[in-house]
């Protein structure tokens, strides 16, 4: 059977840096999958290959079967491949409810429509509602993204994601940065997302990852060097000097 | 629970509708802009020529206040737009309406034609971009004097009864009219099209091209999109610039063009559609007022202003009208509160 998500051989070079060497990755269906890797180890690149925001050097990307590896950014979110970023990036001078039916309409391919006003798009507004509910933005539904608390930020940079009912997410360090008060808020968002998407979980942090990744691929310069389920991984010897060798802090 | 549900959705679409009805001071604005027209008829040449500076700064406030695009050579389209309803009026037919729309759809060919030259770099690249388009429209009008006149400009220019009805006549009473009608025509399309998904995809794009792409958005093509119906805008007024005067020259192609709307649009701010009107209105009467003070010296007031203008900031305009909206909004619907609380006791 072949994997929702699959990259073979990818390279990327940067002049003579070799920042992705030779990865192939399989991402399975409803898989709860965690990247990890020491600072430097190439994640963002990855990731930023998968999304097409880089092309590769070689090497191939397949999403359900097809490749999708010289696809612009927009064709691959319209199949399903979606990205948060590890830095909030939201619309700063719309409103939350705003910025989620422009994302709610634009998937469902009425973003050339000039003459409909996007209230108007039949069921939108529950599905937003149902978006503000999910993410725990009611509250804060009629304010600027940019005049947000962080905490509601982190969650509006996934529930943006959420809303274009994405087949496989790509979450860029999640909890970075998020306040300890409202810490578990996102995390139970995180574990509340659902099944059936294939989630890729890039992440520094542990124990975050312990419990919410169920697979884990280990990233150590550019090339993937370790994958297994999460007790292979924490109980691998090479994996721990990677780690506690590699300057790793914390 | 029930209700609950029910009353959720409601509030969504109720925001969204709420983001996009017409406002107390802008019907109050237009009450006012025909006011004039019946109270004002010694200024309607010079209220004809604010409607038109308002529509080239509203052209540039699509681009920029919307999609985020800085140019300075929005002339280009205006000029060209001028010249084609010029030489439709000397050669085809002087009815304004159908000149309009050659002033627009060449205004609009013009833009889509280069704008993928915005696509690539950022806010300098795109400046110096949209300047040297403009320059090149100039010279080329320059050169082609046996079509467009060259320095002496286009002769033989006439304009036709609006309607077959209204004269156009030298005191501009049918000019402002005419004039104010069709501002009002490209503000409600533009109030459309900017409520539309695609007017909030232009806006993700102004807030953050890289997760405007990540959701799906195709950036470039709708930079490109938007940027054709602001060079239609442009387009239009310079045609309704030549109707109005009957006589097309370099000007409506030189640099001062693109220079005042953008210093028009800066005045009265950006990403609000009343900025052009707001900033062509200050525009002109400080430099009627400075004119008359030190008639040599005025642009350096011009100037002054400009950077104070600047420097308070491009938001204030827009969040001031906001917030006197809500707040005359308000007084409104208690009022309106009040009198059906009163038609309830009897």
């Amino acid at each position: 059977m072949t994997a929702l998500l699959e990259t073979r051989h990818l390279n990327r070079m940067f002049g003579a840096l070799q920042a992705t060497t030779d990865v192939s990755f399989r991402l399975e269906r409803g898989a709860r999958h965690a990247l990890i890797g020491p600072n430097g180890a190439g994640k963002t690149t990855f990731i930023n290959l998968l999304t097409g925001v880089l092309s590769p050097t070689s090497g191939e990307i397949l999403l359900d079967g097809k490749a999708i590896t010289g696809m612009k950014r927009e064709a691959r979110v319209q199949r399903g491949l979606v990205r948060t970023f590890q830095i909030n990036q939201l619309f700063g001078g719309l409103t939350v409810i705003e910025s989620l039916a422009l994302v709610v309409a634009e998937r469902r391919g009425e973003g050339w429509n000039p003459f409909r006003s996007i209230g108007r798009a039949r069921g939108i507004d529950t599905e937003i509602a149902d978006l503000l509910r999910g993410f725990g933005l009611e509250s804060v539904a009629g304010e600027t993204c940019s005049d947000l608390p962080y905490g509601k930020q982190r969650l509006l940079e996934i529930a943006l994601a959420i809303a274009l009912k994405p087949r496989v997410l790509l979450l860029d360090e999640p909890a970075a940065g998020v306040p300890e008060a409202d810490r578990q808020e996102v995390l139970s968002r995180l574990a509340a997302l659902p099944s059936d998407v294939a989630i890729l979980l890039i992440e520094h942090d542990m124990d975050l990852v312990f419990t919410f990744a169920n697979r884990i691929s280990v990233l150590v310069s550019g090339g993937l060097f370790a994958e297994g389920t999460v007790d292979e991984i924490a109980h691998d010897p090479r994996v721990k000097d990677v780690y506690l060798g590699g300057g790793q802090h914390g | 629970m029930v209700s609950g549900m029910s009353s959720a959705p409601a509030g969504v679409a109720g925001a969204l509708r709420r983001a996009n009805r017409w406002g107390v001071l802008e019907i109050l604005l237009w009450i006012l802009a025909v006011a004039a027209w019946f109270f004002l008829p010694e200024q309607h040449l010079i209220l004809a020529e604010i409607v038109n500076f308002a529509i080239l700064a509203l052209s540039l406030d699509l681009i920029l206040g919307y999609a985020g695009i800085v140019s300075l050579g929005q002339s280009a389209m205006y000029g060209v737009g001028a010249y084609a309803a010029g030489l439709f009026s000397a050669h085809v037919t002087g009815e304004p309406l159908s000149g309009l729309l050659v002033g627009g759809l060449a205004g609009a060919a013009v833009a889509f034609l280069t704008g993928f030259l915005l696509l690539r770099g950022a806010d300098l690249t795109r400046l110096m971009v949209t300047l040297g388009v403009a320059a090149v429209f100039m010279e080329i009008a320059n050169q082609a004097d046996w079509l467009t006149g060259g320095a002496d400009g286009l002769q033989g220019v006439e304009t036709a009864p609006l309607f077959g009805l209204f004269e156009f006549d030298i005191f501009g009473r049918t000019a402002y009219a005419y004039s104010l009608g069709v501002l009002f025509v490209l503000i409600v399309v533009a109030r459309i099209v900017l409520a539309s998904p695609f007017g909030y995809s232009l806006r993700a794009i102004r807030d953050n091209p890289l997760r405007a792409s990540a959701v799906g958005i195709p950036v470039n093509p709708r930079l490109i999109a938007i940027y054709t119906l602001g060079g239609a805008y442009a387009g239009i007024a310079g045609a309704l610039f030549t109707q109005t005067q009957m006589f097309v020259s370099l000007d409506a192609l030189s640099f001062q063009k693109s220079a005042d709307g953008l210093m028009i649009l800066t005045i009265g701010g950006t990403g609000y559609l009343y900025g052009g009107v707001v900033g062509a209105l200050v525009y002109k009467l400080i430099q009627d007022v400075l004119s008359n003070l030190t008639p040599q010296y005025w642009q350096f007031w011009i100037g002054l202003l400009l950077v104070a203008f600047v420097l308070i900031g491009r938001e204030r305009p827009r969040a001031l009208v906001r917030a006197v909206s809500i707040r005359l909004a308000r007084l409104f619907a208690g009022k309106a509160a009040s009198r059906r609380v009163a038609e309830e006791k009897p």
